[in-house]
This record gives structure tokens, C-alpha cells and sequence, in this order.
């Protein structure tokens, strides 16, 4: 007879526990012992998030059935930091990824750490070839990779030599001042390498549902009937709602509601993700077994698969206003004169396919019914403040109805602006009357949430023998998918920087948003400019090799400095830092490299190995921060002065792992002369934070750090107003210091000048609403922007001629970030953005057929892990910008822009083949490289 | 809906092929179960009602020397295999294959025969094996029997194995002698599934210049994984040059039957690889005979 319990040790702890037949090692982790830290993130062993250590050696708990763990010793996240005398010592490893800035979003951390605390048990002083071994499949797509590796050798040093862990090498900026610029650790850190860190599925509520989603299936149809009879009866089945039981609006969208919340009967099935029918039960296994007991029938339609065949006279109709979203146009000068003018033109053709962010948290909503009549929804989401206005209208109330409690977020990327969850989650709880949670695994991930948008840029370039760009004529195709999402925006952007961030007379960009029957299109780091900036990038190499000229020239020569007009118009008046970009790379790449500068982009064979061709390639870019185009880019925050001494700064405004909270931190205690750990950071949330708008654009450093540092000023002059008045001193006189408030010889402890502020009824609290400069809608020229970040990048790669595999051995990157306010934080961007980039080139693409996604799994949907990462030489280039905080301006999306092309020109100056989409294909290189050697002989 | 209902835990391998034939059906064993676990989840696997692990067989997990063999337990898992100083002994080959797959915490569940077992035709596991002319034992009702590796394959994810009666339970390769050598390599791709688009590994005996005896394994070069055994015949009694390695690639060309797998490779440039591999394996495995 088999006995019904089994027994195991974790983290030094037995535990005696019933047998649940198809349970894993993870479930057991994370809902029986209530051990969250170890993470599920594909749940299909791909990613090493959920790594734990049994008997010694790493595992994957997601594919471990929990049965066989009976007798054995495991050791979580939980279990590696040791508790003395009441305190907490870390792991080195977890000590380590704290001071070199290694966590970001931190959903990866867990599964990091553990798989590095299994390589230090064998090698306890790893090289970085067995770091990069070991780390091969544990996945971050924050992608700080080269900081992983340096803090796990500093961890190996560390316990080599009892020493205690070293510092990160990392430079204070050389502007920095008291706070701002200096390298600052994130106060979420020690959570998230501990496992502490509470993400939305590690919360649980009494007497919670659990919600799961009827998705269509096909791309394109008329729901015709559907039949929840047998799903409702189903035991355990609490409620099955369809778009009929929608008490509120039927669409939701950030910028044009035109996306069902649920498709209804004899209503459009627009793509494979739209949602028929939802389903919450008592547990997961019984909703997702209900799913199945829906019928339905539909009358399929013909499918739109591409933006071209949708603009195609005859192409099924798949919105009532047409399948044209938005036709776009910048229109500057003539260019019939301009190419006139020019002594060559060029005109190429170039493609760049869809992407997924893979966050590396699958979406998850958690929609709790509070007993006064509210609705709480708990939801890692870019937009809090949006999410509540969607969820609102969906169940028809007011919006302050509703509660969005944003959570940590494992990262966003864009990915998690749109909603996934949020309201289905919701209308589930408000037919219930039960908190219920709806979390996507990675297939409905993939299939369901809006990607990056797939392009089609034909660029005609026009320039003068000596270089100098006369015109531009662009036609840009942009993939939107089913819905609008922000199709409109973030096509716009990929217009108007179509041109390359260069001095051109004479520009005409029209882009044609598309909607089609694939799964919707939206944000996406780099917001449609990483698209155009490949195109242009390409071209404007092309150009110079028919040219004769150093491509090194032809862009300093057409850069845009001081006073610049671009292609929409906007003359540039401040932080215009591309000259010096390009300039430092160049000597950086001539110093790294130790090459004549005629020979930089020639290529060369590696010595031994005449197989291996290396080459540099080159390429630049410019990316807007904040909304822009007319918008009123606003962010609200709050500054608080409490009792125990602290302050608090509060925004809605989102941290997906990129770093603002850090920011909002260092912001705070710059101007209250504090150190930064005397500042808490509240965001999220839109009970308690004033909405700081949407995080996107790489605008938050820009809008909610001055929206935090007007706060502060303001309660800083407010507190020293009453001080000055109370002891007869100047203003000027009166200084903060952590021990307290410095007036007139005496040290007031904080604590005491916030009681006194409430004593004399003047709350030590104040809310700033931060307008940016406002700018103008693309069409009416002057300012569309209130700034741009600029980057030049050089990648090295190495072809094999022999296999067409490519690897990108090293990235010189200068990013003009106007000033930087944490370089820890910086690193986490440069570092991140970079791979990223080498993954956009080298290996993302979310395919579908016909409308139906082939990359619906991890598993198909490759992303760079360690082994695909560069050595990364970061160059911080500051041309501070008028009206960001402290010159400060976006970094978020610039860094990835400038890699795709600069690594496919390295590819061509390498061996010849001109990549005109992406990414990368190896043994497209080979068959080319083959043709050509049969051609010569 | 749960992934299995009972779970059994044998201590032999008669039990287990007990516990296969006796228990609630459909019955299935599981072994490191990274590939089962994610078939059941995905609904790529017939359901099952008993999992049998073999995980807690010792007999499974052997390690040694038996006359002039090395026996290799079907349940090692990969690091188990790559960390073995007998298997770096005598099999270089498989332990490159295996020290490629997957990232350690993979290599530290997934099982050798698991690898055998899942029939792919590209599995590094099995191509390896099959360079090192490896027979594998096999336990049933009936009984204990012993058959070359390749008979295990049928089709591409299909084995000769009946894994509802049947259970791997080793492996042997000959002891490798003065002047013998192995080797392994493969190519992937950066996007799409993590599987080879080409491997090939190679067993070889040299006698002063020449090659005195060889044999090339293949995947995917058709629906199961493949011997060379033209490439082998062509090998035999040449002289280890420029010229052999050439004549060596044109037979394997004419022989292998490579197909192109959308989205992964194209027959052409399969076979331009499997040129480069051959010389490649070719190369390490004579050098390392010296």
C-alpha cells in the first residue's frame, strides 16, 4: 500500500506532506510552503527561473514532479542567507548581485543565484567560459548579463578569501553632486535576491477563484453561437461569463476602444487571442477543464496574414472604419528637388518581423471585491491609472470605484501598457463576490498580448558626392495586428525618425498602419524607431561604400547638432549630444581595436582559425523621451515628511525592473541634502499615488523626476519657510542633514519637524504636478519633442565562414543620456538594451502563418541568454537637457536602437552580405558565401 | 486533469516492469522527465493514470568495467555522464554530446536513456552511443536481451522499446584501446527549437597513417538516427589526408539523406555542414588516437 505522505527537507526544514498526484516540486514550493521566491516564468524548462538545489545539484522545479523530492534535501532562495544572532547575513552571491547593480526586475534573480550557488559548490573560482556554461540557460531578459558574471566572480573572490564582497568598479558620473550621479543601489534589491519580493501570483487571498480565458483560436471569423450549459455545471465552476454579461462598456484600448473585452455572438473574431468566453472555479485545473466544455461555432473568414495585402483593394474588412489605422506623413521640403540635387540615389527595400518582449513574469491579475461595494485590482501594469479608467467602464462604474495595487513587475518592456487580465479578472470577482486570480501561462503570453510591430521601410536616399544627404523619401508598412493598441504612436514615431537622426533638406515619410489578423501590435522598446533606425542605418552604409567615403564621415558630417532642423521640423536647441557619440567611439573602437583608421572596417581573419572573419560595423540613432506631438505629458507626484524621521515620494508612475524608483529615491534625497535610505518609494497604486501617467516613451526620469523634484523643492521651502520664521533666520541658513534639521546652532531631528509641521496644522506633505514643455502634433512643425537621447554604437562580429554562425564579440556603446543620475542603474539600461539589441538581430521572431502563432512556446521563441552577450564598453555621453531633472533625459530604449544595424554592417564589412531583414539568418550567410566562392571559380 | 494519479517509486527493475504491467493504466515509466512532464503538460503525450520512476533503481545508475566493456546505467543523468572519468576514458564522444544538452539543471534530470528512449533523430545522446557502436540491454517480462542501438529506432520519436512493458537498462561501448578515439560535434541555430540542425559523431582506430577502422554517426539524416556505413567502408584502410577527408564528404553526401525541417535548415545547407562536421570530427578523433 502506498503511504500518503511523503517527507522532505527544505532549507534545513522537514516537512511531512500528502501526496497530490500531478503536483511539481514548484506548486509544492510555492503554494504549499509558501516559498515564492522560486519562480515559474515558462513552465516549460527553458528558463531556469524556477532553479532550486536538491542533493547539491541545480533543477529545474517546474519539471520535477514533487513525489520525487520524497527523502531528498532542497534549498530555495529562501534557504541561502544565514540568520545570526537575529540578523541577516547574505550569500556572497546574494550580497554580490545587490552591489553591482546584477538585479533589475528580479523575477530571473531567484533562478540566477541558485544555478550560480550550484557552480560555486564545483568550481569556487570559476572562469567566465564555466560562468557562461553554467548560466547558458538561465535566462534574464533585463539582460544584465555582463553584471551577473562580474558579480558572481566577486562572490567567488569574496568566499576564496573570506573577504568581504568587493565593490562594483562602476564610476560616479563626473557631474555628479551630493546624490545625483553617484552610484546607487535600488531599495528593492535585498527583497528580490532573498525571495522576498512578492510579484502578483505570490499573493493569495481567502476563498480566491481562479480564472482562465476562452480564446477563439482561429484569426479571423463571425462568432456564430456559444454554449456555456456544460462549463457552468462543471463542479467547482463558480462563474462563466460571455460578452452578454458585460455590464459596461463592451471594448477596452489605450487609445481607440476598438478591442473586445470579449467577442460576442455574431460579432468579429478579429485574432487567434481574442477572448470568447471567461471562466473562474476553485482551482486552475477545473477553470482550464471548463474551457473545454465550451461550444462554439463560428463562420471563418478570409485571412489577412500582412499590412500589404490589407491595404490591397478587395481585402476582407476587418473594422468599420476599414483596415487602415492611420496613414502617416511627415512632410518636409521637396524632394523631387532635393533628388534633383543629388549626384546618388539609392532606394532599398527592408523588412523587420514581429517581436515579443518575453517579459520574463507571464501576465497576472488578481481582482479582489471589497465589502464597501469596491474593486481592487492587484496587476504588475505600466499604466495603473489606465487600467482603473478600462476596468471601470467595463463594469460601468465610476473610476474611483476602482482600485489598480500595482505590483512588482518582472519586467515590461512595453509589454504590459495594454490590458491583459485586468478587467476579465475583475468582471469575474463582481459575478462572484470572490477575489479572483487570472495568470497567463507562457503560451497564452505569447499568443494573447500585443507585440512589436512588423515592418516594411523602403527608404530612397539622396546625397551629393561629397556626402552631404539631400533628401529622403520613406514608405514605411507597419503590422498592427487586430487592434489599434498604440499602433497610431508608435508608427508615428518609426515615421518621423524614418530619416535617421541627420540634417536632411528635403524628407517625405508615409507609413501605413495596417490592421491585419494577427495577434495586435503595440509598445515595444524602441517604440517603432528600432525599425526605422535598421533601415536607415543600412542605407546610410550603402551610401557611404558607394560613396567612397568612411561611414564614420558621412554621419558626423550629416549629424544633427545645435540648431538642427528634423525631418518634422523642430529645431534643436539643447542636448543635441550625437557629434560627441560618434566622435568617442570612434576612438574608443581605433583604441580597443589598435587598427589604422582606413583599415577599421575592413575585415580580418582571426589568427589560427582563418575560418572566423571579424569586422566592425557601425551605425547611430535618436530616440524621443516623453509623449510628445501635442500630448500634455504630465506626471504627478507626492513628498511626505513622517514622523519616524523618513520621507516618502509617491507616483503612479510604473517600475517594470528599469530602475525609476531608484531614481525617485536619489531625486528626493538630492533635494533635501538626505541620503538616499531616508526615502521610501510609493508607486503604483491609485489609492495612494498621484497618477504619474503612462511609463513608456522613456519618460519617467524625464516627467516623474522632475514631478519628484518639484515635490521635494516645494516641501523643502515649505518646511524652511515655517523653521526660518519660527527662529528668525534666513532660508538660506536652514540645511537638512540625515541628523536633522540645522537651525540656528540647534540639530532638529526630522521626526520632530514633521510632528511640529502637523502641530501647526501645515501637513509636511506636498503634491507636484510636473507639466513638460509643450510640444506640437506631428504636420504644424516647431517642437514635436521636449527632447531625444542619441547613441552611436560599434559592434564587432565574427562570422564562420565555414557554418554562417555569427557572434557578436564585442559593442562600443555611447548613449547621450543628458545627465546620469544613477550609473548603476545606467549599466542595468546599457547592458540590457544591448543584448537586446543582439537579440533583435541575431535571433527574435515571432512567427505566424496564416494568423495562427508558431512561436507559442519558449521553447520556439528564442531569446539572447549569456552566451549570446558581447563585452559591452559603455561610454556615458552628458549633454544635459534644458528642462529635464538635473539635464537628465530618457535611456530606456535608445541603448537596443543603434545594435541591430550596426551589427548586420559589421556582418556586410565582415564578408559581404547585405542583411535587408531580420533577424540574421546563418545559413543564408553560408549558401551566399558558398554562391560566391562557385562564381570565382 | 492532473498530470498522473499515482506515482511508484521501485527499487529493481523487476519491480518497476512489475509496477508496469500491474498498476492502473495507461502506465508509463518516467525517468529524468524533462521532456515527459512538458509532452503530459502540453498535451503531446497520451494521458496517463501511474508514472513509474526509475530514478531510485540502482542498477540503473552503474558505472563500470564488466569484461571488455564499459557499462553505462541507462538513469545516469548527463552531468553524470560528462563527470565520469571512465566515460572521458572510453567514450569521448558521448561526453561532449552530453555536456552540450541543455543547461546544467536539464543535464542534471535528464537521463542518458531518456535521451535514447525519446527516439529523436538528432538526439546527441543516441548519436554519440551510436559512433561508439553501443548495444543496449533491455528488461521485460521476459526477460533480459541485448541489441545494437540503432535497432531502438523506428521513426522519428518512435522506439522499438515498448514503453509500457519495456525498460532500458544500460548501455555498453567497448573499452577503447590504444590508438582509438572519439568525437563529437553539431551546429545549431540562434533561433527557433534548441535542437541540432546537424550533429555527427565519430569513432576511429588509427594505424600509422591510416585509418584502420571507423564509425560515423549522423542526425538528422533521415527518420532515425544514421550510420554511415558507406563513409565508414570508404574510411577504412586510407590514409588520413586532405584528399581521404575529401572522398569521405562526397560519400557521406551520397549516402545520408538529409531533408530541409522549415524554419530550422534546408537539405543544401545540411549537407554543406555535414561536410564541415565530418572533417571536424574527423580531425579531433585522429589527433587525439595519436
Amino acid at each position: 500500500m502506498i503511504n500518503n505522505q511523503f517527507s522532505l527537507t527544505v532549507n534545513g526544514q522537514n516537512y511531512q506532506l500528502d501526496r497530490i498526484p500531478g503536483e511539481t516540486l514548484a506548486d509544492l514550493l510555492r503554494k504549499r510552503l509558501k516559498l515564492t521566491g522560486t519562480k515559474i516564468a515558462c513552465n516549460e524548462a527553458e528558463c531556469g527561473a524556477c532553479t532550486v538545489i536538491i542533493d547539491g545539484e541545480s533543477v529545474l522545479s517546474c519539471a520535477y514532479p514533487a513525489e520525487r523530492a520524497e527523502g531528498k534535501t532542497i534549498t530555495t532562495i529562501e534557504g541561502l542567507a544565514k540568520q545570526e544572532n537575529g540578523k541577516m547575513i547574505l550569500h556572497p552571491l546574494q550580497e554580490a548581485f545587490i552591489k553591482h547593480g546584477a538585479v533589475q526586475c528580479g523575477f530571473c534573480i531567484p533562478g540566477q543565484i541558485m544555478t550560480s550557488y550550484a557552480l560555486l559548490q564545483h568550481y569556487q573560482t570559476p572562469s567566465s567560459e564555466e560562468i557562461r556554461h553554467a548560466l547558458k540557460d538561465t535566462l534574464c531578459r533585463c539582460a544584465g548579463y555582463p553584471t551577473i558574471e562580474k558579480s558572481i566572480l566577486a562572490a567567488a573572490r569574496a568566499m576564496e578569501t573570506g573577504s568581504a564582497v568587493e565593490e562594483t568598479g562602476l564610476l560616479p558620473s563626473p557631474s555628479a553632486s551630493q546624490v545625483i550621479g553617484k552610484v546607487q543601489v535600488r531599495p528593492d534589491a535585498l527583497e528580490k535576491v532573498t525571495g522576498q519580493a512578492i510579484f502578483t501570483d505570490d499573493l493569495v487571498f481567502e476563498n480566491m477563484l481562479f480564472a482562465a480565458v476562452r480564446r477563439a483560436g482561429v484569426p479571423h471569423a463571425i462568432l456564430r453561437s456559444i454554449d456555456i450549459k456544460k462549463a457552468q455545471q462543471l463542479p467547482g465552476v463558480a462563474a462563466v461569463l460571455t460578452a452578454a454579461d458585460i455590464p459596461g462598456e463592451h471594448n477596452h484600448g489605450l487609445v481607440i476602444y476598438d478591442w473586445p473585452i470579449m467577442v460576442g455572438v455574431n460579432e468579429r473574431v478579429r485574432y487567434v487571442g481574442d477572448a470568447l468566453a471567461i471562466v473562474a472555479a476553485s482551482t486552475q485545473e477545473i477553470a482550464r477543464q471548463a474551457l473545454e466544455l465550451i461550444d462554439v461555432e463560428f463562420e471563418l473568414q478570409p485571412v489577412i496574414s500582412d499590412p500589404i495585402q490589407s491595404r490591397q483593394p478587395g481585402a476582407a474588412i476587418l473594422h468599420p472604419d476599414g483596415n487602415l489605422l492611420k496613414h502617416i506623413k511627415v512632410r518636409k521640403g521637396d524632394p523631387a528637388l532635393g533628388f534633383a540635387q543629388s549626384d546618388l540615389i539609392l532606394e532599398h527595400t527592408f523588412h523587420t518581423p514581429s517581436t515579443d518582449h518575453l517579459f520574463m513574469e507571464p501576465e497576472c491579475s488578481l481582482a479582489v471585491p471589497l465589502p464597501d461595494g469596491r474593486m481592487e485590482v492587484y496587476v504588475g501594469s505600466q499604466i495603473p491609472y489606465q487600467d482603473r479608467t478600462q476596468v471601470a467602464r467595463a463594469l460601468g462604474w465610476p473610476e474611483e470605484r476602482v482600485r489598480i495595487v500595482g505590483q512588482l513587475m518582472g519586467g515590461g518592456f512595453g509589454g504590459k501598457e495594454d490590458i491583459t487580465g485586468q478587467i476579465h479578472s475583475a468582471l469575474l470577482a463582481n459575478a462572484t463576490g470572490q477575489p479572483v486570480k487570472l495568470l497567463f501561462d507562457r503560451h497564452e503570453s505569447l499568443i494573447v498580448h500585443p507585440k512589436r510591430h512588423a515592418t516594411q521601410i523602403k527608404v530612397k536616399l539622396g546625397a551629393k558626392k561629397d556626402g552631404t544627404l539631400m533628401a529622403a523619401q520613406t514608405e514605411l508598412y507597419g503590422d498592427t495586428g487586430a487592434y489599434a493598441s498604440l499602433g497610431e504612436k508608435v508608427l508615428t514615431r518609426a515615421t518621423t525618425h524614418s530619416a535617421g537622426p541627420y540634417v536632411i533638406p528635403h524628407v517625405h515619410a508615409d507609413c501605413f498602419a495596417m490592421y491585419t489578423n494577427n495577434p495586435p501590435a503595440g509598445a515595444f522598446r524602441g517604440f517603432g524607431v528600432m525599425q526605422s533606425a535598421f533601415a536607415f542605418e543600412s542605407m546610410m552604409d550603402i551610401l557611404a561604400e558607394k560613396l567612397g567615403m568612411d561611414r564614420v564621415e558621412l554621419r558626423r558630417k550629416n549629424a544633427l547638432r545645435l540648431g538642427s532642423e528634423t525631418s518634422t521640423g523642430q529645431i534643436l536647441r539643447d542636448s543635441v549630444g550625437l557629434v560627441e557619440c560618434i566622435d568617442r567611439v570612434e576612438a574608443k573602437m581605433l583604441e580597443i581595436s589598435g587598427l589604422a583608421r582606413g583599415n577599421l572596417f575592413k575585415p580580418r581573419r582571426v589568427a589560427g582559425a582563418g575560418h572566423l572573419v571579424r569586422a566592425w560595423g557601425f551605425a547611430s540613432a535618436f530616440k524621443n523621451t516623453g509623449l510628445g506631438g501635442g500630448a500634455d505629458d504630465c506626471s504627478g507626484a507626492e513628498v511626505e515628511l513622517y514622523e519616524d524621521g523618513t520621507l516618502q515620494v509617491r507616483s503612479s508612475a510604473a517600475e517594470l525592473g528599469q530602475g525609476l524608483v531608484t531614481i525617485m529615491q536619489m531625486v528626493v534625497a538630492q533635494e533635501f541634502s538626505l541620503s538616499p535610505h531616508l526615502v521610501r518609494v510609493l508607486v503604483m497604486d491609485t489609492d495612494l499615488t498621484p497618477d504619474g501617467g503612462p511609463t513608456t516613451a522613456s519618460r519617467q526620469t524625464y516627467v516623474t523626476g522632475n514631478a519628484s523634484r518639484l515635490a521635494a523643492k516645494t516641501l523643502r521651502h515649505a518646511i524652511t519657510a515655517v523653521y526660518a520664521e519660527k527662529f528668525d533666520e534666513a532660508p538660506e541658513n536652514i540645511l537638512f542633514s540625515d541628523a536633522g534639521l540645522q537651525v540656528a546652532g540647534r540639530t532638529i531631528p526630522l521626526g520632530d519637524v514633521a510632528s511640529e509641521m502637523h502641530r501647526l496644522g501645515k501637513p509636511p506633505r506636498s503634491l507636484y504636478e510636473y507639466h513638460a514643455p509643450a510640444t506640437r502634433p506631428l504636420g504644424q512643425g516647431g517642437d514635436m519633442h521636449i527632447a531625444f537621447s542619441f547613441a552611436t554604437q560599434a559592434a564587432e562580429v565574427e562570422v564562420n565562414t565555414l557554418t554562417g554562425e555569427v557572434k557578436v564579440v564585442q559593442v562600443i556603446s555611447a548613449n547621450d543620456v543628458g545627465r546620469a543620475i544613477n550609473p548603476l542603474g545606467l549599466q542595468g539600461q546599457v547592458e540590457g538594451g544591448i543584448v537586446m539589441g543582439v537579440g533583435h538581430a541575431l535571433l527574435e521572431n515571432f512567427i505566424t502563418r496564416d494568423g495562427y502563432v508558431v512561436t507559442d512556446r519558449m521553447a520556439r521563441y528564442r531569446i539572447p541568454s549569456i552566451v549570446h552577450t558581447p563585452a559591452i564598453t559603455s561610454i556615458v555621453v552628458e549633454d544635459p537637457s534644458r528642462d529635464g531633472p538635473y539635464g537628465a533625459k530618457g535611456v530606456g530604449e535608445i541603448v537596443l536602437i543603434p545594435t541591430p544595424p550596426a551589427i548586420t554592417n559589421a556582418i556586410y564589412n565582415a564578408v559581404g552580405i547585405r542583411f535587408d531583414h531580420l533577424p540574421v539568418d546563418q545559413e543564408q550567410i553560408l549558401l551566399t558565401l558558398l554562391a560566391q566562392q562557385s562564381k570565382r571559380e | 486533469m492532473s498530470l498522473w494519479k499515482e506515482y511508484l517509486h521501485p527499487h529493481t527493475v523487476q519491480d518497476a516492469i512489475t509496477a508496469l504491467t500491474n498498476a492502473p493504466h495507461p502506465a508509463c515509466v518516467i525517468a529524468g522527465g524533462t521532456d515527459l512532464l512538458l509532452d503530459l503538460q502540453q498535451g503531446n503525450h497520451p494521458p496517463v493514470h501511474t508514472l513509474v520512476d526509475l530514478t531510485g533503481i540502482p542498477e540503473l545508475r552503474v558505472l563500470e568495467i564488466r569484461d571488455q566493456d564499459l557499462v553505462i546505467g541507462a538513469g545516469l543523468t548527463h552531468n553524470q555522464v560528462v563527470d565520469s572519468a571512465l566515460v572521458q576514458q572510453h567514450g569521448q564522444a558521448l561526453v561532449e554530446a552530453c555536456g552540450l544538452i541543455g543547461g546544467p539543471q536539464v543535464r542534471n534530470a535528464a537521463t542518458l536513456g531518456g535521451n535514447v528512449a525519446h527516439a529523436l533523430p538528432a538526439a546527441d545522446g543516441s548519436i554519440g552511443l551510436l559512433a561508439l557502436n553501443a548495444r543496449a540491454e533491455i528488461a521485460s517480462p521476459a526477460g533480459r536481451r541485448q541489441v545494437p542501438l540503432l535497432e531502438l529506432f523506428l521513426a522519428p520519436g518512435k522506439s522499438a522499446l515498448n514503453s509500457k512493458r519495456e525498460i532500458l537498462v544500460n548501455f555498453s561501448i567497448p573499452l577503447r584501446k590504444a590508438h582509438q578515439a572519439s568525437a563529437f560535434c553539431r551546429i545549431m541555430r540562434a533561433q527557433g527549437i534548441a535542437l541540432p540542425i546537424l550533429n555527427l559523431a565519430l569513432w576511429l582506430e588509427r594505424t600509422g597513417d591510416q585509418v584502420s577502422a571507423v564509425q560515423v554517426a549522423v542526425g538528422p539524416a533521415g527518420p532515425i538516427p544514421f550510420r554511415a556505413l558507406n563513409t565508414e567502408a570508404f574510411l577504412i584502410g586510407k590514409k588520413f589526408s586532405a584528399e581521404t577527408i575529401a572522398g569521405a564528404q562526397v560519400t557521406l553526401l551520397a549516402e545520408a539523406a538529409f531533408r530541409t525541417s522549415p524554419a530550422r535548415a534546408t537539405q543544401e545547407y545540411r549537407r554543406h555542414l555535414a561536410g564541415v562536421l565530418l572533417k571536424n570530427s574527423l580531425t579531433s578523433a585522429w589527433e587525439r588516437a595519436e
